[in-house]
């Protein structure tokens, strides 16, 4: 009844949630994976430096069939405050919830494959994964068909198997084949930035709930806790810079970690003196002042061989939606990484295209029909494309550091984090 | 006074066919009506249905419910069914209420159900199935479905859509056939029948809802969709829907047919069944929506039950609540017990009711 081409981390999720849906009892769900199948093994004790920042709404999902709970048992840890601040000037803006809940998660993205897996196990009746297979070509129905094709999608493996389907979902990441097979044209952009990973060891424990970001001219840096003494590094920086970090011996590497936080070369005195005045002007009106300023840490050591690399872009499919094929995950939408939203625009993706699903069976409807689909396209466009927008522009407006921009960017910083109403 | 043997009772799903009649067709063939009520009009009938039929639905009975002019409009389309944007888009939409409505009102009768497979375990029959867009659902959601429809055309678009999934072959089945025909093989098989849009394309309305009685098991369940008689529903459904906007191909309805929900209703009644539900409904052409209305005044749905003969036991009445995550469908009740006596309904008569003094499908007695 439904493939899901791509077995990451939104394809196994969305596979999952069909399958543990209880109005898909009765329906036969597949999964196309190119990788191999990973045994459920122990645990590693370093940590992987491949992470994803988990909002409570992902949390949620995965939770709704039962995921979370395996993510719990593993290891994750959650953060309940967020900094950010300007590498060219005073301002930051911090961001937490009221009663200092946890504000999202941080977990390795092997972990949450992990606890995918094991669910996709619970549901193995309905849900058939299939490892190691690649599609290699489809047959798409016309909407009106004709006499004898079939109406339903063809899809055809490199080891020689076909499968039909009414509704073929492609989670299958940024270069989408199910994408380009179904001419969805594509809006990219490569940036000139690739984002440098690595699992770093703080210099001293301490309660590591705060994600910290800085906006340096060549790209945000990030650290995300991994427990009370570890962090993961992610870096987007320019290309040259990306390859150097990733040559320097490991003290090297450390040191420019730290200076990118710590230094102020980037702060110029007209800036600095402007910033000021507008922080007097602030608590005039808002004598409460704004939030306390917190010292990020410093990282003492990185761990051997946790140093990587991967190019960003910007992606968005015109469309999500097709006559018997849904996109979800980076297949509809790439982001860069500074705001932490990928994979949770995924796992939104999938949240909203199992609700539209299931009623849709409740309903006795065909799934491929295009109705519901292009509801599910609505909702999630409406969703998606404002906060890549805003992604897009941040990146942009943080990339430089002209004086006029940078100052625009100071006060408005400043100002968003004295107004709530505005943050 | 019982009314004369007619040719025969077409009945059909609302669509279809570019058939130029405008008022005049109205005309035609509310005096058509008149003229069947004497013998001399068979022959003329009959000679009719021949000619569209093939041999084997010439019945040795004269009763049918078969209105041959109905059947002719029908043909003409009968391969645009599945054209979801085309000329049935208003039924295929229509599904996204009417599904929800007989799953909601069967399910609160259930005690337990199948998950996934809410309806596994009934039998329906879908009368007047058309290229069976609504039988295809039922039957997805695990009713065993039958459906009949007497133009062959019909029948066999829907056997050539349905072959393609290998779990609706099983479960729906066609036939081209009349309700008459099959209620002399089918006494008391049925656990509902549903004639969504049938009901204004039939010649005698009384005979159809007996053939119903007959087929029904007993306490099923009847699910009739179809439009009000009243001033509004000739403006809206026929002026605007098909000749102005032309969301319905023109010459599909004829207002003459039109059902009152009264005298729907007083049918029914007569007939052995208890009304439970009667729902108004509204389409939106800018949408292209329906939604369920408080006003029954342009389209509208019944939900009856067949009664035993004795006034059976009354059956709780439905609670309005629905399972799972499924559009609401209202449940309003108006028949409280399972009275087959017929009773006037005292509420929520619609305001632009027009005399109808010379409908045949009133029972004389």
């Amino acid at each position: 009844d439904v493939v899901v081409s791509g077995g990451g981390l939104v394809g196994s999720a969305m596979a999952a949630a069909l399958g543990h849906d209880i109005h898909f009892r009765d329906k036969r769900i597949a999964l196309l994976e190119a990788g191999a199948r990973k045994e459920p093994g122990r645990l590693p004790a370093a940590y992987s430096n491949r992470v994803s920042s988990i909002s409570p709404g992902s949390a949620a999902l995965l939770g709704s069939f039962g995921a979370w709970d395996h993510v719990c048992s593993l290891r994750f840890k959650s953060f309940r405050r967020m900094q950010v601040w300007d590498a060219c000037s005073e301002a930051m803006i911090s961001f937490e919830r009221d009663n200092l809940e946890d504000m999202g998660y941080i977990v390795e993205n092997d972990v949450i494959m992990a606890a995918l897996t094991k669910q996709l196990e619970v549901v193995a009746e309905r849900v058939e994964v299939f490892y190691r297979s690649r599609a290699v070509g489809y047959t798409w129905p016309l909407p009106q068909h004709g006499c004898d094709t079939s109406p339903w999608v063809q899809i055809e493996l490199a080891d020689g198997r076909r499968l039909q389907t009414k509704l073929l979902i492609g989670a299958d990441g940024h270069n989408s084949m199910v994408r380009k097979e179904a001419e969805i044209l594509n809006m990219e952009h490569q940036y000139d930035q690739s984002a440098v990973v690595a699992t770093l060891h703080l210099s001293e424990a301490r309660y590591n709930n705060v994600a910290w970001q800085r906006f340096l001219p060549t790209g945000p840096i990030a650290l995300l806790p991994l427990s009370d003494t570890a962090s993961s590094l992610v870096w987007s920086t320019s290309h040259e810079h990306a390859s150097e970090l990733l040559a320097m011996d490991e003290e090297r590497f450390v040191d420019s970690i730290n200076s990118a936080f710590w230094s102020n070369i980037n702060h110029t005195d007209f800036i600095d003196a402007a910033g000021a005045m507008f922080r007097s002007a602030v608590s005039v009106l808002r004598p409460s002042g704004t939030a306390v300023r917190q010292l990020p840490p410093s990282v003492a050591k990185v761990d051997p061989e946790s140093r990587a690399l991967f190019p960003l872009g910007v992606g968005h499919a015109t469309q999500y939606v097709q006559h018997r094929v849904a996109l979800i995950g980076d297949a509809a939408h790439r982001v860069h990484p500074l705001a932490g939203q990928g994979v949770n625009l995924g796992f939104g993706d999938v949240a909203c295209l199992t609700q539209h699903l299931s009623a849709a069976a409740f309903d006795g409807k065909d799934l491929g029909s295009l109705k519901h689909l292009l509801q599910f396209e609505t909702a999630r466009q409406r969703h998606n494309v404002s906060l890549m927008a805003v992604t897009d522009v941040l990146k942009r407006l943080y990339s430089t550091t002209l004086a006029p921009v940078v100052l625009l960017r100071t006060w408005g910083l400043q100002a968003t984090n004295a107004l709530p109403p505005l943050k | 006074m019982a009314s004369e043997p007619l040719a025969s009772l077409f009945y059909c799903d609302l669509g279809d066919v570019s058939f130029q009649t405008g008022p005049r067709g109205t005309l035609e063939n509310a005096t058509w009506k008149k003229h069947l009520k004497s013998s001399s009009a068979l022959p003329a009938s009959l000679t009719e249905i021949k000619s569209l039929f093939t041999m084997k639905r010439l019945f040795s009975t004269s009763r049918s419910t078969i209105d041959s002019k109905e059947m002719k409009k029908f043909q003409l389309l009968s391969h645009k069914w599945w054209d979801e944007e085309g000329e049935y888009s208003a039924l295929h939409s229509m599904n996204d209420i009417r599904v929800p409505f007989i799953r909601d009102t069967l399910l609160n009768m259930r005690n337990h159900h199948q998950l996934g497979n809410p309806l596994s375990g009934l039998r329906i029959l879908d009368v007047g199935c058309g290229g069976g867009l609504l039988s295809e659902p039922l039957g997805r959601l695990g009713a065993s479905v039958t459906g009949i429809d007497p133009v062959e055309d019909n029948i066999r678009t829907a056997d050539w859509h349905k072959s393609f999934d290998p779990i609706l072959a099983k479960r729906v089945q066609y036939k081209s056939s009349s309700l008459e025909e099959i209620v002399e093989e089918s006494v008391e098989t049925f656990d509902v029948i549903v004639a969504s849009e049938v009901v204004e394309h039939v010649a005698d309305l009384e005979m159809f809802i007996k053939c119903c009685y007959q087929v029904l098991k007993p306490e099923g369940s009847l699910f009739i969709t179809t439009i009000n008689k009243t001033q509004l529903s000739y403006v809206l459904g026929i002026v605007v829907a098909e000749k102005i906007i032309g969301i319905v191909p023109e010459g599909t309805h004829e207002w003459e047919k039109f059902v009152p929900p009264e005298e729907l209703q007083h049918l029914l009644e007569s007939s052995g069944f208890s009304v439970k539900a009667v729902n108004g409904m509204l389409y939106n052409p800018l949408t292209g929506a329906w939604s369920w209305r408080e006003s029954r005044s342009l389209n509208y749905a019944v939900h009856a039950m067949k009664c035993e003969r004795q006034g059976g036991p009354g059956r709780a009445e439905p609670s309005p609540g629905t399972q799972g995550r499924s559009t609401r469908s209202p449940l309003p009740q108006l028949a409280p017990a399972c009275d087959p006596s017929p009773h006037v309904v005292a509420s929520r008569a619609p305001r632009k009711v027009l005399h109808r003094g010379t409908s045949p499908h009133l029972l004389q007695q």
